[in-house]
């Protein structure tokens, strides 16, 4: 068979989504984000059937589907459960953190689920599951994730 | 129940940038394959699943760039977003409805045309978690560490992983990246993201396959021998990593477990002759392989250094190189069932294994395999 | 052997232009609850799930994934449906197919869209060819007014024909407390609004709304043990024949006409306009509620303005259309054909509450959008054959 681009140049379109979105946080993510906020406490929801304390909270228990309407303050230290290092920048890697980044899958004391976020302070090589670590917050808070800076290991 | 069963299959070369074509180019090659392996016109196809992902297409309603080269014309016809696995559990269930005979599953992707990272980052909960900057990689990379600790798996044993598919992969044309490499050249390749190694983790891929299923009613009517789906079942796991024990896969275990019984089989480990699994990344093959109760707990990693899961070893797995030698998210599980049926009908070629009369496709969807979907086929009805 | 469906439940949420009291999980888990609590089941007897909405409203990869925690998903078989404007419509056509098949007795059907948290403009743009149509002619209106314009040109309507459909589904959606735009509004008020673009006023086209729909389908062994009267699906059919713009027969939309035809052909349906008894149409814009009646076969091409003046399709009259106000009331895109589904499933059931038209046997729902698409659902009363 021929070549079809025989002398033809493949043409590429360069292009973007460019949407911006509002997701709006409903009022138990926004209860959360103000009190991380304003307090620098971490709250989780507990649903009272199954026992169970929700981080990051949730509205409606996914296990019996009954709405969760308690609020737990939870500790800022906890125990890592998994984590890995990126050594390369992948592109979704926000701009103000250098590779390499740790992140940790952690467990507060007083939850029962457990939430994703940073280790820092801490070489990667010496990270291992099961040691045990404290939240840092951020000085400027604005109520998103990231008014907790990152956990570092409690000495 | 009634029965169906694959009439048909075809797939493009996987690459790793196919330039020169569109989504419909590569879905007009993949379809006609189709059609002419099993002896058929697109006037025998009553109805069409496309499988499509909008974000890795870079299009709302990305189904729409395929209809037209689906065939799907004055045609019934659907969608579903998510791996192809899934497009033919849909399709199938088409057909049991009592509603068409003769399904048309497609499912095209082009890695090469995005940012992987940027679209499994947006896979991450948008309020609670995707402002860390995690992806599809660091995620898995994740659950591989938690594996690793429980299993006491080695970082030789998911390199033997790799060395086994890439190995694999010289036997299939089809394949993107077929290699003879060592688990020295696994552990030696740059680390990406803490335990896995570059080749440790598939390629970004372009692809595009197609599958036919058939109602029993006509399934003998074309010119393959069917390959009957006997057993199938998906199963979703909680969304956030901390609500699961993300060494485990429990919902993957919940549908295997359902495919086994639907299928009649009773000792997966004796019944099942050999696997197309989803390994985008080492350490998947030896978990999912325990998580579907296919060896024991724990045990994969010395089982594949014995040579089990060899192409001619005691349970062939990836004999197609897997995704590991090409991975076009998407298309990825209608590969997986169409290497399956290929074996099957013995026309594998290099990379036929022995005795495959029943074999296991299995595809996933999200994060560290929150979703899973096997598939159990046969050679007897 | 093939099962025959019904939907046994139903639950919609309040739908409104913004949501900000809920995030995606939790206004699809309302809508959820709601058809549990219709049709009095817990989230453990759902065997399966068929989700659906448009990724880039939200900006949300694997939603059937992410979803779980609203929808009950967790430890249960999930796939995600998705065609564009005709998803709701797409979704409850494969619970019927998943109940069909045998494999499930109960799934539940969503479709959810959060329309507030994107530009719906400039996401719906990223649905055209990104080589061809994407930066030419795009967005949903320009589409819209070149159909009404050349319907216009072959037949004689006027925007005065269109505007009275607008005028009948505002009212219509007086009556249902769930519609998001609930005021009645009058012929001049319509033709008054802003031009948006010739001959579509703002008044003739939807809004973008929040809101989310569950529908729950049961299959032939327990639909009359969960609800007495269920609506029995009949038919479906679907046509996405086009994938460029250019390719419609501007002025008829042909995907209806084949669809339906499909659809009569299947169910014995002789004389559509004798033998339906309501129509959930999902009508984006007013021209649409004359053009696609006459390709459904309800009236002869040309004939709607007129059938529609004389107060056919009103309350009422001979074949009311969109008693809930429909999608000119209402539009959560990715819920939208499905609450089309939902209220006609509630119309055969009799739980329409104060849109409910009497003695429903057929009823008919429908769902349209990517490039002139239609997917379309056959509700009754009775169990079919």
């Amino acid at each position: 068979m021929s070549d079809p681009f025989k002398g033809i140049e493949p043409m590429v379109y360069q292009s973007k989504i460019n949407v911006p979105y509002s997701w709006w946080a409903g009022d138990t993510a926004s209860k959360f984000y103000i009190t991380l906020r304003d307090e620098k406490i971490i709250l989780g929801t507990k649903c009272e059937t199954c026992n169970k304390v929700f981080l990051p909270p949730r509205k409606v228990c996914p296990s019996c589907f009954t709405e969760n309407r308690e609020w737990v303050t939870l500790a800022d230290e906890g125990t890592v459960l998994s984590f890995t290092v990126a050594r390369r920048r992948f592109a979704a890697i926000p701009n103000n953190k250098k590779v390499p980044v740790i992140w940790g899958l952690i467990k507060l004391d007083g939850a029962d689920t457990a939430m994703l976020h940073y280790l820092d302070e801490i070489k990667p090589e010496n990270v291992t599951i099961g040691m045990r670590v404290k939240a840092v917050f951020s000085e400027v808070r604005q109520g998103t994730i990231r008014d907790i800076s990152h956990f570092k290991p409690v000495q | 129940m009634d029965r169906t069963a694959v009439i048909g299959v075809g797939m493009t070369k996987i690459e790793k940038n196919k330039v020169r074509e569109t989504f419909a180019d590569m879905m007009w090659e993949a379809v006609n394959k189709a059609l002419d392996d099993a002896g058929m016109t697109i006037d025998d196809i009553d109805n069409v699943v496309t499988t499509s992902s909008d974000f890795w297409d870079g299009r709302t309603i990305s189904c729409m760039a395929v209809g037209d080269a689906s065939g799907a014309a004055h045609k019934n016809v659907s969608c579903v977003e998510g791996d192809g696995a899934y497009g033919a559990f849909y399709g199938m269930t088409r057909s049991l409805s009592g509603s068409y005979k003769t399904t048309l599953v497609t499912g095209h992707s082009k890695g090469s045309q995005s940012v992987s990272s940027l679209i499994t980052n947006s896979a991450f909960d948008p309020i609670y978690e995707r402002g860390l900057g995690m992806d599809m990689i660091t995620a898995c990379a994740m659950q591989a560490s938690s594996y690793m600790h429980r299993t006491k798996a080695t970082p030789e044993q998911l390199a033997m992983v790799s060395v086994k598919n890439h190995g694999n992969a010289l036997k299939n044309p089809l394949a993107q990246l077929p290699m003879k490499i060592t688990v020295r050249d696994v552990l030696e390749s740059e680390m990406i993201a803490d335990p896995l190694h570059k080749l440790d983790c598939s390629p970004i891929s372009d692809g595009c396959a197609a599958v036919i299923i058939a109602h029993e009613s006509v399934a003998a009517k074309f010119k393959q021998k069917p390959v009957w789906i006997k057993g199938v079942s998906i199963c979703a796991d909680s969304f956030f990593f901390g609500d699961r024990d993300l060494s485990r896969a429990r919902s993957l275990t919940e549908a295997a477990r359902k495919a086994y019984a639907m299928a009649g089989i009773k000792d997966p480990k004796k019944e099942i002759d050999f696997v197309e699994l989803y390994d985008a990344f080492t350490y998947q093959e030896l978990m999912w392989l325990e998580e579907m109760g296919l060896v024991d707990d724990a045990m994969a990693g010395k089982l594949l250094e014995k040579g089990e899961f060899d192409m001619d070893g005691r349970l062939p797995v990836n004999a197609s190189g897997g995704l590991l030698s090409g991975h076009p998210v998407i298309a990825a599980g209608l590969y997986s069932m169409a290497a399956v049926v290929r074996q099957i009908r013995g026309d594998a070629g290099g990379f036929q294994v022995k005795n495959a009369k029943t074999g296991l496709v299995h595809g996933l969807n999200g994060l560290g395999g929150q979703s899973h979907c096997v598939f159990i086929l046969d050679k007897d009805k | 052997m093939s099962k025959r469906v019904a939907i046994v439940g139903t639950g919609q949420t309040f739908h409104k232009s913004h949501r900000p009291d809920v995030n995606g999980q939790e206004i699809i888990n309302e809508a959820v609850m709601r058809a549990l609590e219709d049709a009095d089941l817990k989230i453990k007897e759902i065997d399966a799930i068929v989700i659906g909405n448009m990724d880039h409203f939200e900006g949300i990869n694997y939603v059937d994934c992410w979803s779980v925690d609203g929808s009950g998903g967790m430890m249960k078989p999930i796939i995600k449906l998705t065609t564009g404007g005709t998803t709701g419509c797409t979704v409850a056509i494969g619970g019927y197919h998943l109940v069909g098949s045998g494999m499930f007795d109960r799934v539940m059907i969503i479709g959810w869209e959060k329309n507030s948290e994107s530009d719906t403009t400039g996401a719906i743009t990223t649905a055209f060819d990104p080589v061809w149509d994407r930066l030419v002619f795009a967005g949903a209106i320009s589409g819209l007014a070149a159909e009404a314009q050349a319907y216009m040109a072959r037949y004689g309507a006027t925007d005065r024909d269109g505007a009275r459909v607008s005028v009948r589904d505002r009212k219509h959606a007086t009556h249902n407390p769930h519609a998001h735009l609930r005021k009645e509004v009058s012929l001049e008020d319509v033709l008054a609004s802003p031009m948006l673009a010739d001959p579509i006023h703002l008044l003739d086209v939807c809004p973008r709304s929040d809101g989310a729909c569950a529908v729950i389908m049961a299959s032939e062994d327990v639909a009359e043990k969960i609800c007495p009267k269920p609506d029995w699906i009949w038919a479906t059919a679907t046509r996405h024949s086009y994938s460029y713009l250019g390719d419609a027969d501007y002025g008829r939309l042909t995907s209806m006409r084949e669809g339906s035809q499909e659809l009569w052909k299947k169910t014995g349906i002789k004389e559509p306009r004798k033998e339906l008894d309501v129509i959930e149409l999902y009508q984006p814009y007013s021209f649409g509620g004359l053009i696609w009646i006459e390709d459904m076969g309800i009236v002869g091409p040309g004939e709607a303005p007129q059938y529609i003046w004389d107060g056919n399709t009103d309350m009422g009259g001979e074949l009311p259309i969109n008693p809930s106000g429909g999608v000119i009331a209402t539009n959560p895109i990715g819920a939208t054909g499905l609450i089309r589904c939902a209220e006609a499933a509630m119309q055969v059931m009799g739980k329409a509450e104060g849109r409910q038209v009497p003695d429903v046997n057929f009823a008919f729902s429908s769902g349209f959008g990517g490039c002139w698409w239609t997917d379309m659902i056959l509700h009754g009363r009775k169990k079919p054959e």
